[in-house]
C-alpha cells in the first residue's frame, strides 16, 4: 500500500512569536521555519509501516512556497520516498488544503493518508476531518498507536476520557498525536541520499483548486500579559478579593 | 523555553553572511552539497545535542566515572547518547563515501561538533577521540591497518584514545619512556605506563583503540625517537572480531574537577609482556604523525572552550533579564520595584566580555576551519599555501588565547549569578571546572605563547607572521569610509601597530639576547598578538553589520546588527587598548619575571 502523509512548513516551535505592528499576522520575516511536529510524527509512522513491510512506498507532499520543498526535503531525509509540492504564496485555510489533498489522493491513490492533528502555527485541527468528509473515507484522530491489519487499522486514539481503542476500515485517514512515536533525525547518509529523491511541483491551479481565503482575519494581538500575582493574608481577604476585585463569586 | 546551544542567528550571520561558507560547494570534493544539505546536517547536530547530550550533563558531572569489580561504570545516558551520534552518521561524516562519510566539509563539520561541545563537552569526548583516532589512521596507516580499524571506529563499535602523556612526561614530550622492542612484521611488544588517557576504559563499545606514543629499542632520545602504534584492548581474531585481552591494564582512575563524564585513566602496558603494538607508518615518525592533525585538534578544543563560554553567556544573560536586584545609584527610593540585573551597567560589562568572546570565538573557529578546508582542497597552490600559514599562526592563538578568555567569561557569568551561581543548582560552574581543563591540556598555554613568538612569528622569515597582518589589513582597508565601524577600525590599527612594531624589535633583537630572554615574555606577547586577532573578527563583524543594517527589518534582525556594532565598540574601548602595555613591557625587554629568584619567593 501507499502512504500520503501531508507536511506543513510553519514556525519553528522555539521561536518567540510576534505579532506584526499592523495587527495583520505574525512575523515570518527572518524567522526560522520547520516542519509542524505532529507532521514530523505522521512522517515518522509512515516510515515504520514501511520498515515492518506494511507499506510500499510514503510519498510527502507540501502545499505552500518555494522554501516549503526544504519541508520535503527533511521528510525524504527521514526516509520517505518521493515529494509532491503545490506551489502557493499566501495564506491557505483547511478546506483549501483539504480540497488539494483530495486531487492528489485520487491521483496517487494511496490506502492511508497520516496528518498531524493540528499545525503549530493556527491549530485548527481541521484538515484531516476535512479530507475525510470530502473523501468519504473512515478517519480515525488523535492517534497514540495504529495497527495495520487486512483492510482495517486498529488505531488508539487519546480521547478527553483516557483511551479509545477503534477499528476503522481502509482507505482511511489518520491524525497523529504526540505521543504516537519519538520522530528520527535525519541521518547524514539520509541526508545526501533525499537530494536525489524526485520532488514533484505542481500548482492549486492544476488540482483544480482556488485556494482564495473564505475567511477574513480582522486582526492579530499578543495574548494579554498575565499580572503578577498577590499574596493575601487569610481566608477572609481572598473571599472578599474574588467578591469585590475579581467578582467571580 | 531552553536556552539555545548556539544562538541561531548569530550563527547563520557568522556562517553564511561574514564567512560565506556556502562558497565551499565551488569545489569539487563538496559539490554534491549545498547550503540545505549543510543546514540539514547542522539542524540534525542541534537536535541531537539538545535531546541526547544535553539531558544528562548535569547527572554526568554529580556521578562521576567509578570502578565496580575493576570494570568501569559511566552512567548509561552516555552510551545511548554516543550510539545516536554514530547512527545519525557522524562519526564517518568528513570521510568519503566508501567509508560511509558524506564528504563533509570540515566547517560543517565543527559547525555541527560546536552544538554537541555546547551541550556536553565531557559525552562528546568519547565520538571526537575516536574520530580523531580514526584519522590517524587513516592518514598513516597501512592499507591492511585501516582495513581492519577503521570500518569498527567510524561505525560506533570500537573506541579511539590518544595515549601520549606519562607520569613524568606531559608538556616534555621528549621524556616519553614507553619502550617498544620489535617482533615480527609490524608488531611490537609494548612496554611502560601512560597517564591521563582520556577514554582509556570502559564499556561502551567491544574494543578500545590506543594511539599510543613509544620508544622502539635503540631509537634516539627526545621527539626524534618516538613512533606510533595501534595498541588495542583486544587484540583482533582472524574475522576481525575483538579476541583476547592486550595487556592494556587499568591501574586507576584520575578524580578531575571538571569534565567528569569523560573517564580519565592511568594504564600501564605489558605488566606480563603480553602487550602487542602494531607500528603506524615509519619508525620515528610518531611524533609528526600525531602533530600532522595539530591544528585540527587544538582548533577543536579552542571551540570547545569557546562553547562553554557561549553556553554560560546566554545562561547568564537569561539569568540577568529575569532577576530582579536593586535600583540604579542615585534611587534612593525603596518603595519603588526592583530593576533586573541587565539593568546595572556593571552587570552589562560582564555580559560583553562574555559575548565578545564567545561569538568572536566561534567565527574565528570556524574561520579556522574555513582555511582548513581551503587549505587541503583549493586548486590553486599559493592560496593552499597561505591558509596554511595563516592556520600555523592562529593556532596557538586560538588555543591559549581564547581558552583563557574563554574561562574569564565563565567566571562573569557566575559573578552575574551572585551567590546561586556559586552553587550546583545551577549550570555555570560546571561549565567553569570543565572550561578550566582547556587551558592546560592539548599544549598547556606556556608552550603555545612560546610557540608563537619563538617558532611562529619568525617561520619562513615572518611569512606567517605577514600574512597574518596582511589579512589584518585588508580588513582595516574594507572598513574605510563606514562611519559606524570607526571606533573598532581604529583601535584594530593601533593594536596591529602595537603587534608589528614589537615583533619586528623582538626578532632583531634575538640573536642576541637569546631564547631565554626572549621567550620569558610570551605570555604578554600571546595577549598581544591574541587582541589583534580579536580586533580583527569583531572589525568584520563589524562591517558586514554596518552594510546590512540598512535594510534589516526591525526587531530582532535588527537588534542582531545593532549588537555586532555595539559588541564591536564594547572591543575597541575595553579590551584592545591593553596592547599598548604590552608592547612597552615587551620592547624594553622587562624581566622582572626572569630575574626573580627561585629563594626570593
Ligand atoms: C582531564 C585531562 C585529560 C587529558 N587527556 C589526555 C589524553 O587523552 N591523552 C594524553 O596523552 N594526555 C592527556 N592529558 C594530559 C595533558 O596533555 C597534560 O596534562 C598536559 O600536557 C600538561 O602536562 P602535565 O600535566 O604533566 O603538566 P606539566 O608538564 O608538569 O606542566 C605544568 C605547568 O608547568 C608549565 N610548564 C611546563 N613546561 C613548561 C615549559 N617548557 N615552559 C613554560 N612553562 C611550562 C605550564 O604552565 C604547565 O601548565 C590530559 C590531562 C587532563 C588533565
Ligand atoms: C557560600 C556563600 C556563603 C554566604 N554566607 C552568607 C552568610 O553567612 N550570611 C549572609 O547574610 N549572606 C551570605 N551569603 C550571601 C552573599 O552575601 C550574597 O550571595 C551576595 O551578597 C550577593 O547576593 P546575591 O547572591 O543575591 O546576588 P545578586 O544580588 O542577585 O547579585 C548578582 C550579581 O549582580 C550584580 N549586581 C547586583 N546588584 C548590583 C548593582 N546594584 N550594581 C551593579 N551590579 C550589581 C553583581 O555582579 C552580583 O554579583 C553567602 C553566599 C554564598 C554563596
Amino acid at each position: 500500500m501507499k502512504v500520503l502523509v501531508p507536511v506543513k512548513r510553519v514556525i519553528d516551535y522555539n521561536v518567540k512569536v510576534r505579532v506584526k505592528a499592523d495587527q495583520t499576522g505574525v512575523e515570518l520575516a527572518n524567522v526560522k521555519m520547520s516542519m509542524n511536529p505532529f507532521d514530523e510524527i505522521a512522517i515518522e509512522e509512515a516510515i515504520r509501516m514501511k520498515e515492518a513491510g506494511k507499506a510500499e512506498e510514503v510519498i510527502a507532499v507540501s502545499i505552500g512556497p518555494q522554501q516549503a520543498q526544504e519541508t520535503i526535503r527533511t521528510a525524504l531525509a527521514m526516509g520517505a520516498d518521493r515529494g509532491v509540492h503545490v506551489l502557493h504564496d499566501g495564506v491557505v485555510e483547511p478546506l483549501a488544503v483539504a480540497k488539494m489533498l483530495k486531487a492528489i489522493v485520487e491521483k496517487e491513490g494511496p490506502t492511508v493518508v497520516i496528518l498531524g492533528k493540528q499545525a503549530i502555527d493556527d491549530d485548527c485541527n481541521q484538515t484531516g476531518q476535512m479530507l475525510s468528509a470530502l473523501l468519504g473515507w473512515s478517519q480515525a484522530t488523535f492517534a497514540s498507536k495504529i495497527e495495520v491489519g487486512d483492510g482495517e487499522l486498529t488505531v488508539t486514539r487519546e480521547v478527553d476520557a483516557g483511551l479509545e481503542t477503534i477499528k476503522v476500515k481502509t482507505p482511511a485517514i489518520v491524525t497523529t498525536d504526540l505521543r504516537l512515536n519519538e520522530p528520527r533525525y535525519a541521518s547524514l547518509p539520509n541526508i545526501m541520499k533525499a537530494k536525489k529523491k524526485p520532488i514533484e511541483a505542481m500548482s492549486p491551479a492544476d488540482l483544480g483548486v482556488d485556494p482564495t481565503p473564505r475567511l477574513a482575519t480582522l486582526k492579530v494581538v499578543e495574548p494579554a500579559k498575565r499580572a503578577g500575582g498577590v499574596k493575601v493574608a487569610d481566608v477572609a481577604e481572598l473571599v472578599s478579593k474574588l467578591k469585590n476585585e475579581a467578582k467571580v463569586i | 523555553m531552553a536556552i539555545p546551544l548556539i544562538d541561531p542567528d548569530d550563527l547563520a550571520f557568522t556562517l553564511w553572511r561574514v564567512l560565506g561558507a556556502e562558497a565551499l560547494t565551488h569545489y569539487p570534493r563538496f559539490a554534491e552539497h549545498d547550503r540545505g544539505t549543510f543546514e540539514a546536517v547542522i539542524e540534525t547536530a542541534r537536535r541531537l545535542a539538545e535531546e541526547k547530550f544535553r539531558p544528562h550533563a548535569a547527572k554526568s558531572d554529580a556521578n562521576e566515572p567509578r570502578l565496580e569489580n575493576g570494570k568501569v561504570v559511566l552512567i548509561p545516558e552516555i552510551a545511548e547518547a554516543v550510539a545516536a551520534f554514530a547512527e545519525a552518521g557522524f562519526l564517518a561524516a568528513h570521510h568519503d563515501a566508501e567509508l560511509g562519510g558524506m564528504q563533509l566539509p570540515w566547517t560543517i563539520q565543527q559547525t555541527a561538533f560546536a552544538h554537541f561541545k555546547a551541550a556536553n563537552v565531557p559525552t562528546a569526548a568519547y565520538p571526537f577521540l575516536t574520530i580523531a583516532a580514526a584519522n590517524l589512521i587513516h592518514a598513516h596507516g597501512s592499507e591492511e591497518q585501516k582495513r581492519r580499524w577503521m570500518p569498527p571506529m567510524l561505525g560506533g563499535r570500537f573506541f579511539g584514545t590518544m595515549a601520549l602523556s606519562e607520569p613524568h612526561a606531559g608538556s616534555s614530550l621528549s621524556d616519553v619512556r614507553t619502550a617498544a622492542r620489535h617482533l615480527d612484521d609490524d608488531r611490537y611488544a609494548i612496554k611502560g605506563a601512560k597517564m591521563w588517557t582520556s577514554g582509556g576504559e570502559h564499556e561502551l563499545g567491544q574494543n578500545i583503540v590506543h594511539m599510543t606514543l613509544a620508544r622502539i629499542v635503540g631509537a634516539p632520545a627526545g621527539v626524534k625517537g618516538l613512533s606510533l602504534f595501534i595498541v588495542p584492548r583486544y587484540r583482533l581474531g582472524a574475522d576481525g572480531a575483538p579476541a583476547e585481552p592486550n595487556g592494556v591494564r587499568l591501574v586507576g582512575l584520575n578524580h578531575k574537577m571538571g569534565y567528569r563524564g569523560t573517564v580519565n585513566t592511568a594504564l600501564s602496558l605489558g605488566d606480563d609482556d603480553d602487550c602487542i603494538g602494531w607500528l603506524v607508518g615509519e619508525p620515528n615518525q610518531g611524533l609528526r604523525q600525531m602533530f600532522h592533525m595539530m591544528n585540527e585538534t587544538r582548533v577543536g578544543v579552542a571551540l570547545g572552550a569557546i562553547m562553554l563560554a557561549y553556553q554560560g553567556y546566554l545562561e547568564s544573560l537569561d539569568y540577568a533579564r529575569n532577576r530582579p536586584q536593586g535600583r540604579h545609584p542615585g534611587d534612593k527610593d525603596p518603595t519603588t520595584p526592583q530593576l533586573p540585573l541587565i539593568e546595572h551597567a556593571d552587570v552589562r560589562r560582564m555580559l560583553l566580555q562574555q559575548k565578545a568572546v564567545a561569538e568572536g570565538g566561534l567565527m574565528l573557529a570556524l574561520d579556522l576551519a574555513l582555511r582548513i578546508d581551503r587549505g587541503n582542497h583549493d586548486p590553486d597552490d599559493t592560496v593552499r599555501a597561505r591558509e596554511a600559514l595563516l592556520l600555523d599562526f592562529l593556532t596557538p592563538i586560538i588555543k591559549a588565547w581564547y581558552s583563557d578568555r574563554a574561562l574569564e567569561a565563565n567566571s562573569n557569568a557566575i559573578q552575574i549569578f551572585g551567590g546561586y551561581g556559586y552553587t550546583r543548582d545551577y549550570p555555570v560552574e560546571r561549565l567553569y571546572r570543565d572550561n578550566r581543563l582547556n587551558p592546560i591540556h592539548e599544549g598547556a598555554n606556556a608552550i603555545q605563547a612560546i610557540d608563537l613568538l619563538g617558532r611562529k612569528a619568525s617561520m619562513r622569515d615572518g611569512a606567517a607572521f605577514t600574512a597574518f597582518l596582511d589579512e589584518v589589513d585588508t580588513a582595516l582597508a574594507e572598513a574605510e569610509g563606514i562611519a559606524e565601524v570607526d571606533a573598532i577600525r581604529a583601535a584594530t590599527q593601533t593594536a596591529r601597530d602595537d603587534l608589528a612594531k614589537t615583533t619586528v624589535a623582538l626578532l632583531a633583537k634575538a640573536p642576541d639576547i637569546g631564547p631565554i630572554k626572549l621567550l620569558a615574555n610570551a605570555h604578554a606577547y600571546m595577549d598581544l598578538a591574541g587582541l589583534v586577532a580579536f580586533g580583527w573578527v569583531w572589525l568584520r563583524q563589524a562591517i558586514v553589520a554596518a552594510r546590512d543594517l540598512d535594510n534589516a527589518p526591525r526587531g530582532r534582525p535588527r537588534d542582531l546588527l545593532q549588537g555586532k556594532l555595539h559588541t564591536a565598540r564594547y572591543v575597541a574601548a575595553w579590551e584592545l587598548p591593553r596592547t599598548a602595555q604590552h608592547a612597552a613591557l615587551l620592547m624594553a625587554l622587562d624581566d622582572s619575571v626572569l630575574s626573580m629568584r627561585d629563594g626570593w619567593f
